[in-house]
C-alpha cells in the first residue's frame, strides 16, 4: 500500500497505549497517579513530580488551536499529502499539548485562528495505525 | 563564599585570543566536514600566535567528538567537552573552557566547529528519532523551520506583531552582510521583497530563514595571565551563562518565553556585573527572522512583544544606536547548521577593531546569546576589550 505519511516509527513500548487506543478511535494519555497531572508525551516517571506510579485516561478530545503554520513545501520526503498542509499545536482540555494537522478547514491564514475550539478525529493509516487529527469545532455539532 | 562571589571569580579569568573561520565558507562540496573543522582551528591558532600543539583542550559539539577532533589534530588534551545541546553549544562551551582554564585543567582550549550542512560531504546523520518519529513525522513536521514557525504565528497571537515586522529584522541584518566581503548574500534587501519571497511555511518565506552552507569556525582561550603574550589584543570573558529547557517543542513551557535563554542571560550578566541595557554591540541567533526578537524579550533587553522594536527605524544597522547581528548573521552570511561559533568569532573581531567597513565605533561591551534546537537550550557571552 502506498502511504500518504510516515507511520509513526518506532512506536516505542511506553507509547503503545496511545497508539492502540488511537487504533480503537481513543485518544489516551498518560496520568500521574501521584500528583494527578496528565502529560505528553508518554513515559515511564511524571515529569511534574518524577513519579513512576503512571496510569492511562482517555481524554475529552478537545481542546485549542495553541499555534499553527502552513506548509507549502515538506522536507520529510515519506510525507506525500499535497501541500499546502496545516501543521498544528493543540492544547488538550486536559493541559497536554500535541502536534498534529489541523484538517476540515482551508489552509488560509485569515481563516484560522490561535485558540480556536478543536476536537479529535483519526485517520486510519493501516490495520494498525490510526493518526490523530484535529479539526475545528463547528457550532451545531455538538 | 556566596555563590555569585564563586562565579564572579571566573568573570575575566580568561580571554578569547584567537578566532577564525575555515580558509572558504559557502558552497564546499569538495570539502568534508572535519577538513573545514581542521582548517578553522590551524587558522584560529595562527591568529593567536599560538601553535596547533599547544593545544591541551578540545571543546566541540556535534557530529564529532573531541576525540575525533584531538586525533586529527594531533594532539592528546588533557581535557574534553562534546557538550551538544543544539547551535548553541559552541557559546556554552567558551564558559565551560574558562571554567577548565581558571582550574588549571587545561591551558589552551580550543572551541571549534566544522559542517557540512550544504553539501554534505563526510556527514553521517544518526540521532534518537523515537519521539519525533511517533509524535511529529507522520504529521510533516521535521526541519526546523516547521518548528519555529509555531513559536512564530503564537507570537503574533499574543502581541500583534506582524510579518512586516519580522521581515524588518532581515532587511537590517542584510545591510550589515553588504558591508561584510565573507557574506554569501550581500545585494541590498527590502521588507516587500521579504513578503513577496517564495514561501515555506507560513508565517515563513524563504528570506525569514537562514542559508544552509558548509563552513568551519573556532575560538582559542587561554587565562588572562597568559593571553598578553598572544598575537593580538584579548578578549575577556567577563561573563558566561547557559541554560536548556526542553527538545520537544510540545515541551516548551511558553512558546513565546524560552526559559532557558532567561537563564543563561541572567547568569552571565550576573557574572559579568552588567544589565541587559550596558551593550554596545550585539549578535542573536539567527536561524529565523523572529529569533532575534523573541531573544531579546526572554534576556530582559526588550518588553515581552517589543523585541521588534529594536530592528526598526534603522537602530540596530550600520550607524544605528545598538548594532545586532554586525557579520550579516546566518540570514545572510552564513548558517553551516550549528551557527553558534560564529557570532562570538565576529563579537572578538569588533570589540578588536578588526571589522574595516562594518567596524562598530567604540565597541567595548558586546553580547553573544544563541539558542540550540528551538529555543531550547542557550548559552551567553558578555565579551569587552577591557577587564
Amino acid at each position: 500500500m502506498d502511504l500518504e505519511r510516515p507511520l509513526p516509527n518506532p512506536i516505542t513500548p511506553e507509547s503503545r497505549p496511545y497508539w492502540e487506543g488511537a487504533r480503537a478511535g481513543k485518544l489516551m494519555i498518560p496520568k500521574c497517579r501521584a500528583c494527578g497531572k496528565p502529560f505528553m508525551y508518554p513515559r515511564v516517571a511524571c515529569p511534574f513530580c518524577a513519579s513512576r506510579d503512571i496510569g492511562w485516561v482517555q481524554a475529552t478530545g478537545r481542546g485549542r488551536l495553541f499555534s499553527f503554520e502552513i506548509a507549502h513545501q515538506i522536507l520529510n520526503k515519506a510525507f506525500k499529502v499535497r501541500t499546502p498542509v496545516v501543521l498544528a499545536m493543540v492544547e488538550l482540555e486536559e493541559g497536554p499539548r500535541l502536534l498534529t494537522n489541523l484538517v476540515g478547514i482551508e489552509p488560509d491564514p485569515k481563516q484560522i485562528r490561535c485558540d480556536m475550539p478543536v476536537e479529535v478525529c483519526f485517520e486510519k493509516l493501516t490495520d494498525e495505525v490510526s493518526l490523530p487529527m484535529f479539526r475545528p469545532v463547528t457550532g451545531g455539532t455538538r | 563564599m556566596s555563590d555569585l562571589a564563586r562565579i564572579r571569580e571566573l568573570s575575566n579569568s580568561a580571554c578569547i585570543v584567537g578566532v577564525d573561520e575555515s580558509d572558504e565558507i559557502g558552497t564546499l562540496p569538495g570539502k568534508s566536514q572535519l577538513t573545514l573543522h581542521i582548517e578553522a582551528i590551524t587558522n584560529a591558532a595562527r591568529d593567536a600566535g599560538l601553535k596547533v600543539s599547544d593545544i591541551d583542550g578540545i571543546f566541540t559539539a556535534g557530529q564529532h567528538s573531541p576525540a575525533t577532533i584531538g586525533e586529527a589534530i594531533g594532539v592528546v588534551p588533557r581535557y574534553v567537552d562534546g557538550t551538544t545541546v543544539g547551535g548553541c553549544s559552541f557559546i556554552i562551551m567558551v564558559g565551560h573552557a574558562v571554567l577548565a582554564l581558571h582550574h588549571g585543567l587545561c591551558d589552551v582550549a580550543v572551541v571549534c566547529h566544522g559542517e557540512s550542512g550544504r553539501s554534505g560531504v563526510g556527514v553521517s546523520p544518526r540521532r534518537d528519532t523515537a519521539l519525533s518519529g511517533q509524535f511529529e513525522f507522520p504529521y510533516g513536521f521535521g526541519g526546523a523551520p516547521t518548528y519555529f514557525g509555531l513559536i512564530t504565528t503564537r507570537h503574533m497571537h499574543e502581541h500583534g506583531t506582524t510579518l512586516e515586522q519580522w521581515a524588518q529584522v532581515a532587511v537590517s541584518t542584510r545591510k550589515w552582510a553588504a558591508l561584510n566581503p565573507k557574506a554569501r548574500n550581500r545585494e541590498p534587501l527590502t521588507v516587500k521583497d521579504v513578503l513577496d519571497s517564495r514561501p515555506v511555511v507560513w508565517p515563513f518565506n524563504i528570506l525569514n530563514i537562514c542559508l544552509v552552507t558548509d563552513a568551519g569556525g573556532a575560538v582559542l582561550l587561554t587565562r588572562a595571565d597568559r593571553a598578553k603574550d598572544c598575537a593580538k589584543k584579548p578578549i575577556y570573558v567577563r561573563g558566561a551563562g547557559e541554560g536548556s529547557e526542553h527538545v520537544m517543542l510540545t515541551q516548551m513551557r511558553n512558546l513565546t518565553f524560552s526559559e532557558a535563554t532567561r537563564l543563561s542571560g541572567e547568569k552571565a550578566f550576573a557574572m559579568a556585573g552588567v544589565k541587559g541595557t550596558d551593550f554596545d554591540h550585539i549578535m542573536l541567533y539567527d536561524a529565523f527572522t523572529s529569533g532575534p526578537p523573541l531573544m531579546l524579550e526572554s534576556l530582559g533587553i526588550a518588553k515581552r512583544g517589543e523585541g521588534v522594536h529594536h530592528f526598526a527605524e534603522g537602530r540596530s544597522t550600520p550607524g544605528g544606536k545598538l548594532p545586532i547581528n554586525t557579520n550579516g548573521g546566518g540570514l545572510s552570511y552564513t548558517h553551516s547548521g550549528m551557527y553558534g561559533i560564529f557570532p562570538i568569532i565576529e563579537a572578538t573581531r569588533q570589540l578588536r577593531g578588526e571589522c574595516g567597513a562594518r567596524q562598530v565605533p567604540k565597541a567595548k561591551l558586546s553580547l553573544v546569546n544563541g539558542m540550540g534546537g528551538m529555543l531550547s537550550a542557550a548559552g551567553t557571552l558578555v565579551l569587552s576589550n577591557e577587564r
